[in-house]
């Protein structure tokens, strides 16, 4: 069984912010490329050398295949804020975390994550090793173990592998289930191994799409714990999810995307997708008139609508 | 990144369980095909089979390697373990050399079985047989090097299964005839065949890829 968060205490290795040694925390992780950290001493250095805002995006645009799947979007995300992103599917919340990540490309406008350009190769190349991403896909290779994938992904971030198995250890994974390989695991037990190799990269940036699917009570709490947990060590958090009452619990501020763009939304609980009277942003505020949709047409050809709700950039 | 791709294959058994048979089929089907007659080569007399039992050594070994690569790619793009790689940040000339190397593992493997089922199904001679293992080394080092790039370069496309073989064939063709030539000359030792001037051409062929693979992999993994 997964150990409940809160009943054991966390390693603090995993966090590894101000009072643990840990590079990546540190920002003084080198790739060789361009970093917007430098040389870090401690607890101070690292609180400072880590970019605020972490996630910076003006009026950025992501084309998949020519479609604008983040179209003309604004969105400032603060150092330990955990965001949660919702809205109906199709609606963005994948790619703007895959933009988030340095993997889908920045067509238009502009925008830095960590303090890398997300318009330069280089720069999105340094982002990835800071960012992790938790996606619909497991990032796993079905015919190896769940240990021997873990400690591939640890090796392959150049992680210390000694961390892999207190990590198993504590998301259940340590017995038995660890010399089985993937194609054999169960959806949520494919899951916490992708939490595994996400919490062992200890990333600044967590990038989580649908953290809480596949996962049962046990895992649920496990993960919202670890979210927590990274925050209070010094990273932060974007999470997209449909088990909304769950995420707005550990969210501290929610962003509604909707045709590819972001509306801040100060209270979580006001709009749900499973209510009868839910309505995408625009058509809501539009609808009860508390804002005026001005309609206008940007030079992507977006239109942008004020929907009442200040845009995320312009709020934090 | 070599020791992983092995370990998959070491735990699939794909290369042992269906390229190996896939390239034993090929020749077996050659063997078939081919009429047993006698030819008369400068003073000896030669059956077409044992005339031709170069090239369709070859051929087979190609064939076989377009799985073996096919394969070397489906692993990750399944799940989306490219993005992973990416997110990992391993240097994109290690991820190049290191599925080369996995690949032309297996793939000597295979042709050192094909190459003894070669000699049994054609009834070849070997004169040189340190010429045909110079031959097997490099020839494949090119196979695996030219394969492996243009095998990312299809990993992320919809139609990757039929893109390879068209991308990688017409690359391979310098290595076929040099490899085929090479082996020719390592099988009869025939007066006016240069079989160690192939070897060189072989070598570099195989040199070229190792410099175009380490520079052009990084940006082929990024838009793949």
């Amino acid at each position: 069984m997964i150990q409940p968060p809160g009943q054991i205490p966390w390693p603090s290795h995993w966090f590894a912010g101000q009072n643990c040694d840990d590079a990546l925390y540190r920002g003084d992780v080198s790739d060789g490329e361009e970093s917007t950290a430098g040389p870090a001493s401690g607890a101070e250095g690292a609180e400072a050398l880590i970019a605020d805002p972490v996630v910076e995006l003006d009026d950025a645009v992501s084309l998949i295949d020519r479609f604008p799947a983040v179209a003309g979007l604004d969105l400032t995300v603060h150092k330990g804020d955990i965001v949660l992103l919702r809205g109906p599917n199709g609606a963005g919340k994948s790619t703007l975390l895959r933009l988030c990540a340095g993997l889908a490309p920045l067509s238009a406008g502009q925008g830095s994550v960590l303090g890398h350009d997300l318009a330069s190769r280089v720069g999105r190349r340094s982002l990835r090793r800071q960012a992790g991403l938790l996606a619909h896909q497991t990032f796993l290779y079905d015919e190896l173990t769940v240990e021997e994938n873990v400690l591939f992904w640890a090796r392959a971030n150049r992680i210390d592998t000694a961390s892999v198995e207190p990590v198993l250890d504590r998301l259940a994974l340590s017995n038995r289930l660890k010399r089985v390989k993937v194609s054999n695991l169960s959806a949520g037990q494919r899951r916490r191994t992708s939490l595994a190799v996400l919490v062992v990269r200890r990333p600044r940036l967590w990038l989580l799409d649908e953290p809480h699917a596949g996962l049962d009570v046990n895992g649920r709490d496990f993960v919202d714990g670890l979210v927590k947990h990274a925050v209070a060590f010094g990273a932060t958090v974007m999470l997209a999810s449909h088990d909304f009452d769950r995420a707005a619990e550990i969210a501290t501020r929610t962003v509604v995307i909707d045709g590819g763009q972001a509306y801040d939304q100060a209270q979580p609980q006001a709009l749900r997708e499973d209510e009868p009277n839910f309505q995408p942003p625009a058509e809501a505020t539009a609808a009860n008139g508390s804002t005026e949709a001005n309609g206008s047409t940007e030079a992507n050809g977006n239109t942008e609508v004020d929907s009442g709700v200040a845009p995320a950039a312009e709020s934090g | 990144m070599a020791g992983k791709d092995l370990r998959i294959e070491f735990t699939s058994r794909v290369v042992t369980a269906q390229i190996l048979p896939f390239g034993f089929l090929i020749l077996i089907m050659f063997g078939l095909a081919i009429p047993p007659e006698l030819l008369v080569v400068g003073d000896a007399r030669r059956s077409v089979l044992e005339e031709v039992a170069p090239a369709l050594f070859w051929l087979a070994v190609l064939l076989s390697a377009l799985m073996a690569l096919g394969r070397a790619f489906a692993v990750e793009a399944h799940d989306g373990n490219l993005d992973a790689l990416r997110m990992a940040g391993i240097d994109p000339a290690g991820v190049f050399l290191g599925k080369a190397l996995a690949v032309t593992a297996e793939l000597v493997m295979v042709e050192i079985v094909l190459g003894l089922g070669a000699f049994v199904v054609f009834d070849a001679p070997l004169a040189n047989p340190v010429m045909l293992a110079v031959t097997i080394v490099l020839a494949t080092a090119g196979v695996t090097l030219a394969g492996t790039l243009y095998a990312a370069l299809a990993a992320g496309q919809r139609a990757r299964d039929t893109l390879v073989p068209l991308l990688v064939l017409p690359v391979l063709a310098p290595v076929l005839l040099g490899a085929t030539l090479a082996t020719r000359d390592a099988l009869f030792d025939e007066p006016g065949v240069a079989g160690w001037s192939w070897t060189m051409l072989l070598a570099v062929f195989a040199l070229l890829y190792v410099g175009v693979g380490t520079l052009a992999f990084g940006p082929l993994l990024e838009e793949t």
